[in-house]
């Protein structure tokens, strides 16, 4: 029964259709790695062999584009969206679960419709507000806007229902004040969720293109994506470069993605809990 | 402090729970809900740059007549219509092919397929640029194994070039949709397949008998938020057309309009923002079907 010709046919069928997917997952990868030891004429011509051009394509993108830079604004723009955005939302997802009150529900009802409203129509407004605060062309600019997040409040929100109220009432008869208690007693408790949110704002941050496109204009404020952006829109774009600057700036979400696999899947599946 | 005096425990909790939600609260108020009010506003404007005055209804009506905004929604849509089921369906098959315990190598096949997660939309769609470039990777192995006589034009034919989109589109959030499949799908009985089994139900039905019903809600749910996404589209077609939505705006959105109309044309502000409201509706109206479709669920 286990070996029938029927049992063999659907173990190839299923082997054979996960093995394309995934094959056809990973070969971008597989192509961006060997592109970048390859020259422009090579890659766009598809040789799929590893070549000898990796040192030339390091060495002309560090020539093109000011790298120490390039990832010193992206990281400061990450840092600072990301620290911030986990403070404020980490405090709101606190305040709304413990100390409910129906104005305060009915504020957080509110604040869960600005989760459908697209970013189009957001830009225009934004783009005049920051201009006349000043401040175009400042990384200011482009954290600014995506600190207050409706969604990563909600996430906070919905994890803080599993925050043992043992320990507030413990942490009240000590004598914490309610900000100590936040800070001393739930923040640590709550890792996990801080662990999650991280890897979403951190993703969210790194990969931003449109608002970073619209209010970083010279190069000495651009970010990595919008110097690869640039690369690859040249007229005659020398892809061995645009290939390594690829890596570059795919590195540091890998390296979230292998070192904090849970987390990271779970920051993914935050909204269905 | 006197708020604090005055009401005693209870209002002093109140004082704690506005401090705490403030900071979130403030910066959501000004930089979504005031910008979105704005732009309503200013869709009845016109005018270059910021010398705007009231237009009433002519943004509207310059809508009707506009065929690159037409082009600009139908292609939208087009994305969405085609790529959307696709993507669900073929996550859908993944995440149960994926969740039969027996299956070898289920931890190495997830990870590979959920890998494209990691990417930034703009390092994906220069890889694809490249990787479907005319005498590129894509054409030159399809040609190889004879799939096709001679290259194909990806992206200097209209047709092709929106096939580009929604194959790069597709490559990027399957593996996201079938994490959530495969979350959903941990928590549904597994004797109920074991039983199908050996009632000699085949593998098919059971997947449309039993997979996709008792996944409804997560299906729902994960078909909202790609809707939400591809009415938004931008990156992919802005670094796979080198922001021009060509050949002859083929590929288009209504993200990438808007973006044209505000930053490189002469810039009009007002029409701008009521094509971006053009989206905001559409939004509206697919997140109302979707509670609308809930809510005849839970009858």
């Amino acid at each position: 029964m286990r070996t029938s010709p029927a049992n063999i046919a659907s173990a190839i069928l299923t082997y054979g259709f996960v093995g394309l997917m995934a094959f056809l997952s990973v070969f971008p990868f597989i192509w961006m790695a060997l592109g970048a030891t390859n020259s422009s004429i090579d890659i766009i011509k598809g040789r799929l062999a590893p070549g000898e051009a990796l040192a030339t394509n390091i060495a002309n993108f560090f020539t093109l584009v000011n790298v120490p830079l390039v990832f010193w604004n992206s990281a400061k723009v990450t840092i600072f969206a990301t620290v911030l955005t986990l403070a404020v939302s980490s405090l709101a997802g606190y305040g709304f679960e413990i100390f409910r009150s129906r104005h305060r529900e009915r504020l957080y009802r509110a604040m869960l419709l600005t989760l459908m409203i697209p970013f189009a129509a957001l830009m225009i407004p934004l783009f005049i507000m920051v201009g006349k605060m000043g401040l175009i062309n400042t990384h200011i600019a482009v954290v600014l806007p995506t600190i207050g997040s409706a969604f990563i409040v909600f996430y906070f929100r919905q994890s803080t229902k599993a925050f043992p109220s043992e320990l507030r009432d413990a942490a009240k008869v000590d004598g914490l004040k309610e900000w100590q208690i936040f800070l001393y007693i739930y923040v640590p408790v709550m890792r996990s969720t801080y662990a999650a949110a991280f890897i979403i704002v951190f993703m969210t941050a790194w990969n931003n293109y449109l608002w970073p496109l619209i209010v970083l204009q010279s190069n000495e404020t651009k970010t990595i994506t919008l110097v690869i952006s640039s690369l690859a829109s040249a007229y005659y774009p020398d892809y061995g470069v645009v290939m390594v600057g690829t890596i570059l700036a795919t590195l540091p979400t890998l390296a979230v993605f292998f070192f904090m696999q849970r987390q990271f899947v779970q920051g993914m599946l935050g909204s269905v809990k | 402090m006197a708020l604090a005096r005055r009401g005693g425990i209870g209002r002093y909790y109140d004082v704690n729970g506005w401090l705490f939600v403030a900071p979130a609260l403030g910066l959501i108020a000004l930089f979504m809900v005031y910008p979105i009010f704005w732009s309503l506003w200013m869709s009845f404007q016109s005018g270059r740059g910021m010398m705007m005055k009231f237009a009433g209804f002519g943004n509207i009506v310059r809508l009707w007549n506009d065929a690159v905004f037409i082009k600009a929604l139908t292609n939208t849509m087009t994305y969405f219509v085609v790529q959307v089921p696709i993507m669900i369906l073929l996550a859908l098959i993944l995440a149960s092919l994926l969740n039969n315990p027996r299956l070898l190598g289920r931890a190495f096949f997830r990870t590979a397929i959920f890998l494209p997660c990691v990417t930034s939309l703009v390092a994906y769609s220069v890889l694809f640029k490249g990787m479907f470039a005319f005498d590129g990777i894509v054409n030159s192995t399809l040609q190889a194994i004879g799939i096709i006589a001679s290259p194909i034009p990806w992206q200097t034919h209209p047709f092709w070039a929106k096939a580009l989109v929604i194959i790069a589109i597709t490559w990027r959030w399957t593996g996201y949709n079938m994490i959530f499949y495969l979350a959903a799908l941990q928590n549904i009985d597994r004797s109920i397949y074991e039983v199908a089994r050996i009632d000699g139900v085949p593998a098919w039905a059971r997947f449309t008998h039993i997979t996709i019903p008792l996944l409804k809600p997560v299906i729902l749910f994960t078909t909202v938020i790609s809707t939400i996404g591809t009415l938004q589209l931008f990156d992919e077609v802005y670094n796979l057309t080198e922001g021009k939505g060509g050949p002859s705006n083929a590929t288009l959105t209504l993200s990438l309009y808007i973006y044209n109309l505000t930053f490189r044309f002469m810039p009009n502000f007002g029409y701008a923002a009521t094509v971006s409201y053009v989206i905001v509706i559409l939004v509206a109206i697919l997140a109302f079907l979707q509670f609308f479709m809930a809510r005849e669920r839970d009858k």
